[in-house]
């Protein structure tokens, strides 16, 4: 029975994808046009262009550099969120900045940071970070505002120093809505990542992509992408299954008040 | 141990200013267990808010134990009505009664020994290591107790603790209230809007007025120790002293107050 209820998931989960793939290469299987290669040619080419060096050249780079942009927006916009959140002047006085520089589009910012942070690595990775920190810090405000006003008086009662507080309760109270943002600024730091590979580098992904459409290597450009896309669902599902355990009381307290 | 000294309460808002609390006075002795009453909207939590020091008083002032009360005072364990709320949800039950024993500097060894008793006190040993949103609401709530009976305090607040639970469970846990009060002599405050629990329980039943609150009357429930709830709500003292907390109520919702002054 619990077979057959996961076997059924797992086609819900596949099925779309997998009736997708099989019509993209039946229609793309007769075609004659160059920039739209059959899904057979692309995925001929695809082991000899990935696994003959790329992965370590390209994709290692390409991934430590948005973990590592990633990571700083993460520190980055927690710790800020925290003393935002926790203080209503800090708020009053920043909220309308931060209105502001949320509305920038990232993208727009590389430009202006290659002028000052040059094409190195720092640059990417500032793009990255800078990118990523926005929805982490206006969720980790949003969690810490809305901690549950019992459970604060709660900590206060019972006398809970500024580090247990912090770590006890505010944290941990402000965690689902740190996930969410984080779960968003993931999805941001493949974007940013693959553009400032684009702007300026000399190796990565985005490069990679860059350079096969300018070489006119159209089947591998397309490789690149869907290297692109399985990038974007493994880190996806480490995500959620970090999040699956970090946030297991999160999920049992949410299902007891639906029942409840 | 608690004087609540001509103690007023004004909510300023821009527009308006609500006077919650007129002027209440009255001492709480060591030991004592004694219950607040009154219709609702009398300002009950926004005085049990101001004893715990969670909420500044307008003018008169909180003393307990010779120390004025500013913010909240070391040796005080509060029950909140919403124990969904003022438990941690990503801690379990233990955790959850052994964090305020961590904080207050309690060894190792004792704060075991603090906890496992607490738990066994309200009969939660055995889902110890479950956590509170997979408890039953009374469940929780006496992990709520729990917790404050570890912490071992010198007062327990208790803010309408029951109203949200059921009529069964809740004659459980006043029988568990009354046995740990009398079992660990510790001063206990408990408001309620429910007259025969606040007959039940004290032994002694503050009656408030409408808002702005003052107090109507003191009044001693000098029933037999320990209590039963088929005895002692069945005896015709109960009924007495029940009818008359009643009476009181009634005029305070008419708008009775004492000395002929007006709201």
């Amino acid at each position: 029975m619990r077979g057959r209820v996961f076997a059924k998931r797992l086609l819900f989960i596949l099925g779309l994808p997998i009736v997708l793939v099989v019509v993209w290469w039946f229609v793309s299987a007769a075609t004659q046009n160059v920039l739209w290669p059959s899904l057979g040619k692309i995925l001929s080419v695809f082991p000899q262009t990935w696994f003959q060096g790329r992965l370590e050249d390209d994709v290692l780079p390409s991934l430590l550099r948005l973990l590592g942009g990633y990571f700083i927006a993460l520190v980055i916009g927690v710790v800020l969120g925290v003393v935002i959140g926790m203080s209503r002047t800090v708020r009053g006085i920043l909220e309308p900045v931060l209105e502001f520089l949320r509305a920038v589009p990232p993208p727009v910012l590389i430009p202006i940071i290659m002028l000052f942070a040059g094409i190195g690595e720092e640059m990417k990775l500032t793009v990255i970070a800078l990118g990523c920190m926005w929805p982490v810090l206006l969720n980790t405000v949003e969690g810490v505002r809305g901690l549950d006003e019992v459970l604060k008086d709660t900590g206060r009662s019972y006398q809970l120093r500024p580090m247990t507080r912090l770590f006890r309760l505010v944290l941990p109270g402000a965690s689902p809505q740190i996930a969410a943002g984080a779960r968003q600024a993931l999805a941001i730091g493949v974007i940013l990542m693959v553009i400032a590979e684009m702007f300026a580098s000399s190796e990565g992904i985005g490069f990679d992509i860059v350079q096969f459409q300018q070489s006119f290597a159209i089947p591998q450009m397309w490789t690149g992408i869907i290297i692109l896309g399985i990038l974007g669902i493994a880190l996806s599902l480490i995500f959620q299954l970090i999040e699956y355990f970090w946030l297991a009381w999160y999920r049992g307290l949410r299902q007891s008040q639906r029942e409840g | 141990m608690l004087d609540v000294k001509h103690v007023r309460k004004i909510y300023q808002s821009r527009t308006n200013a609500v006077e919650a609390i007129r002027d209440l006075d009255f001492t709480v002795r060591a030991g004592e267990l004694v219950c607040i009453v009154g219709p609702s909207g009398a300002g009950k939590t926004t005085l049990l808010r101001c004893i715990a020091g969670l909420l500044n008083t307008t003018s008169g002032e909180i003393v307990l134990d010779g120390k004025k009360v500013t913010g909240p005072p070391r040796g005080m364990a509060i029950v909140f009505q919403e124990y969904g709320r003022s438990l941690f949800p990503w801690m379990t039950v233990r955790q959850n009664v052994e964090l305020p024993l961590k904080e207050k500097g309690v060894p190792k060894a004792d704060r075991q020994r603090l906890i496992d008793e607490a738990l066994s006190a309200v009969g939660l040993t055995d889902s110890q290591n479950a956590h509170p949103w997979q408890l039953s609401g009374g469940m929780q709530q006496r992990v709520a107790i729990a917790r404050a009976v570890a912490y071992e305090p010198q007062i327990l607040l208790m803010d309408e603790p029951f109203a949200a639970v059921d009529a069964q469970t809740r004659a459980e846990l006043e029988d568990l209230v009354r046995t740990l009060w009398r079992r660990l002599g510790v001063t206990v405050l408990f408001v309620t809007h429910d007259i025969d629990e606040s007959v039940y329980l004290g032994e002694r039943v503050l009656v408030l007025s409408n808002r702005p609150t003052v107090i109507l009357e003191s009044v001693e429930i000098d029933l037999p120790s320990p209590r039963d709830q088929l005895e002692t709500r069945s005896s015709p003292h109960f009924a007495e002293l029940r009818s008359h907390v009643y009476e009181l109520i009634q005029k305070a919702k008419k708008g009775y107050r004492p000395g002929g002054e007006t709201a």
